[in-house]
């Protein structure tokens, strides 16, 4: 059996985000170094702040500062520093209760080692060289011994506030398409179409997952199926699909080869896009190199009767 | 021991919009909760668990709503939970709810649904490009459009009833203040003049982008008793799903669907839904799955469905009004829309919707569809409770 195949997938989604009055008055000030929290009916001081009271579910408004030195109050050493985090170096991971705030902040600690770092510890910000409205303002904290700052009188009122950003994220996966969809690609690359007949049900699927979905029993007697098809419906595509360098208008059609009990999706080519009907009898037409037949073309046979691909639509 | 009757006695929903840049995610759902209990007159404080649905992950990112939403949705100290089936997730998120009810596990439960698409892209969510498999060559309307004409086939629907279809649900939505698509000079000729999009579906046939959230106070029978409003309540509900490609699938008509409507109907003692119902509210994402729902629930005998469009049946002063707040075609938060189809029918049935009521509504059914016609959920709520 030939090696199944696997290739790195990566999903990478910038999304945006719109902040809503506290987190854009925390992170506009980040950008103005000025560190905002927010006061409960209780009178604690959340910071990071939260737009809902996590005790009373309350709407919570109002912004206070907070001082920019504050006390570690745990930590985790991070030996091995990962793409996109704020150090490159090793560094704690530290939480740190700044003067004036009743909750703790996560952030990075930069310190030469881990016996450099203990809870209890006083640290101050170091911020940014550059600061965009982002928690990554504040570059890491740093061991400090000084005496308390004072925090500013600052209520969260900003000239030209960030309302949104854009969160990037990413996922690294490597995918295999397991040992049926591996010999299916396998039979592609010498133009034949390779299914898998269900033992139970006797259906051949296309392209096989090496179970049958209804009967849950797995499926491992090959059938080739095609070259031939039948279109047993479509539809003509009218607006250019991102990533896509096809003409528009082209058809996108369902379409059963010889043998299948399950139509795959393919363009129609060779015709005028207008006179694609259902039951159209289509071959494929491959294109060196590539592992899809790129699109299909009719073969010039009758089309075929309604009642034999009715049950495959 | 027989289950526990289960009541709606607050509803609330945002203005749907394009894009509602000037709040959070928790700023969103938190406007639907409150709307949802000033509606019943209640606080955060009578709500015994939350439960939250939302749209597949990748749409908009948020991996762990029960998390990041708790403290928006008062639901810290108590159990919240998420529900995940596509695009039907609103439906089933407040039949997880109700079960809760029923099963008397809570009393009084907030359930609730949102998404923003404009902080989102369900086309990315919907075609990640997966090592060794050809690309998606269509994007969402076109895995649709080919099972449309697969359906025009079959019924030999003349091609005007997606048009209809579409003109009836934005006129409704004037009637919405919620709805999103609020076309005040729609025409006819305007929708048919519309571009061909994915051939047969047109461009004034599918749905818009919507950000929106919707919430819904259940409570069993003592707390409907305490209810300010009239209840809605239910009477039957279920979910269903199956396989998005097997052989044997019929996309017209999934067998799921028609078994999650047969359940609910013997639940709720229906023996015609055509005759013992006075509304629906289905979804109904292009014009065209109209018809093609209308024959899956029951309503009409297979290839009839689009006779009861063309008839005038489904309008809003039919004999069947069908999407009477302007359905998913004028308003399509995509992880809340599920949940807004239950609210109207629940909001019917309360005598509440407004100038959007269909007059003596008293069995309405709600529906939601996900994936690739694969997950289903329903709910028939009446404005008697059910027989004891």
């Amino acid at each position: 059996m030939p090696e199944v195949l696997k290739a790195p997938l990566v999903v990478e989604f910038p999304f945006t985000r719109s902040l809503g009055p506290v987190q854009s008055a925390f992170l506009t000030g980040l950008r103005e170094g000025v560190v905002l929290g927010v006061k409960t009916a209780d009178g604690r001081t959340l910071v990071p702040p939260v737009e809902y009271d996590p005790v009373t579910a309350e709407e919570i408004r109002d912004l206070v500062e907070v001082a920019p030195t504050g006390t570690v109050t745990t930590w985790a050493w991070n030996h091995e520093p990962r793409r996109g985090q704020p150090l490159a170096t090793p560094f704690a991971w530290a939480l740190v209760r700044l003067d004036g705030a009743d909750t703790a902040l996560l952030h990075a600690l930069d310190a030469p080692g881990p016996d450099a770092v203990h809870t209890g510890m006083r640290v101050r910000i170091r911020w940014a060289g550059e600061r965009t409205g982002a928690i990554t303002d504040i570059a890491c904290f740093e061991p400090y011994d000084g005496a308390p700052d004072r925090a500013g009188g600052h209520t969260g009122e900003f000239e030209d506030p960030i309302t949104g950003i854009v969160a990037h994220a990413r996922l690294d996966y490597t995918y295999s398409p397991g040992r049926a969809q591996t010999a299916y690609i396998h039979a592609l690359s010498g133009q034949r179409t390779v299914g898998e007949r269900c033992p139970s049900c006797r259906k051949v699927y296309i392209p096989p997952r090496g179970a049958c979905p209804t009967c849950g029993v797995a499926t491992l007697e090959q059938v080739e199926v095609g070259p031939r098809g039948t279109v047993t419906t479509f539809c003509i595509v009218n607006i250019k699909a991102k990533n896509l360098d096809i003409e528009v208008p082209y058809v996108y059609a369902h379409i059963a080869l010889d043998g299948a009990d399950l139509a795959l999706h393919a363009r129609i080519g060779g015709i005028p896009y207008d006179e694609v009907r259902m039951g159209l009898r289509v071959e494929p037409v491959w294109t060196p190199g590539a592992r899809y037949p790129d699109h299909y073309r009719p073969t010039g046979e009758p089309d075929a009767d309604y009642d034999a691909y009715k049950e495959l639509l | 021991m027989s289950k526990e009757p289960v009541a709606v006695v607050g509803i609330g929903q945002t203005k749907h919009v394009a894009a509602r840049r000037d709040v959070s995610i928790a700023g969103l759902v938190r406007e639907a909760a409150q709307r949802a209990l000033m509606d019943a007159e209640l606080t955060w404080a009578d709500i015994d668990a939350v439960v939250i649905g939302k749209a597949p992950d990748f749409f908009e990112g948020v991996m762990m709503p029960e998390l990041y939403l708790a403290d928006a949705l008062g639901a810290v100290g108590k159990p919240m939970l998420r529900v995940h089936t596509a695009g039907s997730v609103g439906g089933s998120t407040a039949l997880v709810a109700a079960n809760l009810v029923a099963a008397r596990v809570h009393g009084t439960v907030l359930t609730l649904a949102f998404e923003k698409q404009s902080e989102s892209n369900a086309m990315w969510g919907l075609s990640l490009p997966i090592p060794f498999q050809q690309p998606l060559l269509a994007g969402a309307g076109g895995f649709f459009a080919p099972h449309v004409r697969a359906y025009m086939r079959r019924s030999g629907a003349p091609d005007t009833v997606g048009s209809l279809v579409a003109y009836k649900d934005r006129r409704n939505a004037l009637k919405n203040p919620y709805a999103h698509l609020h076309e005040h000079d729609i025409t006819l000729d305007k929708v048919q003049a519309s571009p061909m999009l994915w051939d047969p579906i047109r461009y004034s046939e599918t749905c818009p982008s919507s950000d929106g959230a919707c919430a819904m106070v259940l409570t069993d029978r003592a707390g409907a008793a305490r209810a300010p409003r009239p209840p809605a309540w239910m009477l039957g509900g279920a979910m269903r799903s199956e396989p998005t490609l097997f052989a044997g699938k019929d996309f017209v008509s999934p067998q799921a669907g028609k078994d999650c409507a047969a359940d609910v109907y013997r639940q709720a003692g229906i023996a015609d839904p055509r005759r013992d119902i006075d509304a629906v509210e289905m979804y109904v994402p292009f014009s065209w799955y109209e018809p093609m729902w209308l024959e899956n629930l029951g309503f009409a005998e297979e290839g009839g469905g689009w006779k009861l469009t063309e008839s005038g049946v489904t309008e809003l002063d039919g004999d069947l009004p069908v999407n009477m707040s302007g359905g998913v075609l004028s308003t399509n938060p995509i992880g809340a829309s599920g949940m807004i189809r239950f609210a109207e029918a629940a909001l019917q049935v309360r005598g509440r919707a407004g100038e959007h009521q269909v007059d003596g509504a008293r069995k309405v059914l709600g529906h939601a569809y996900g994936g690739g016609s694969q997950f289903f959920s329903m709910w028939l709520v009446g404005s008697e409770p059910p027989d004891s």
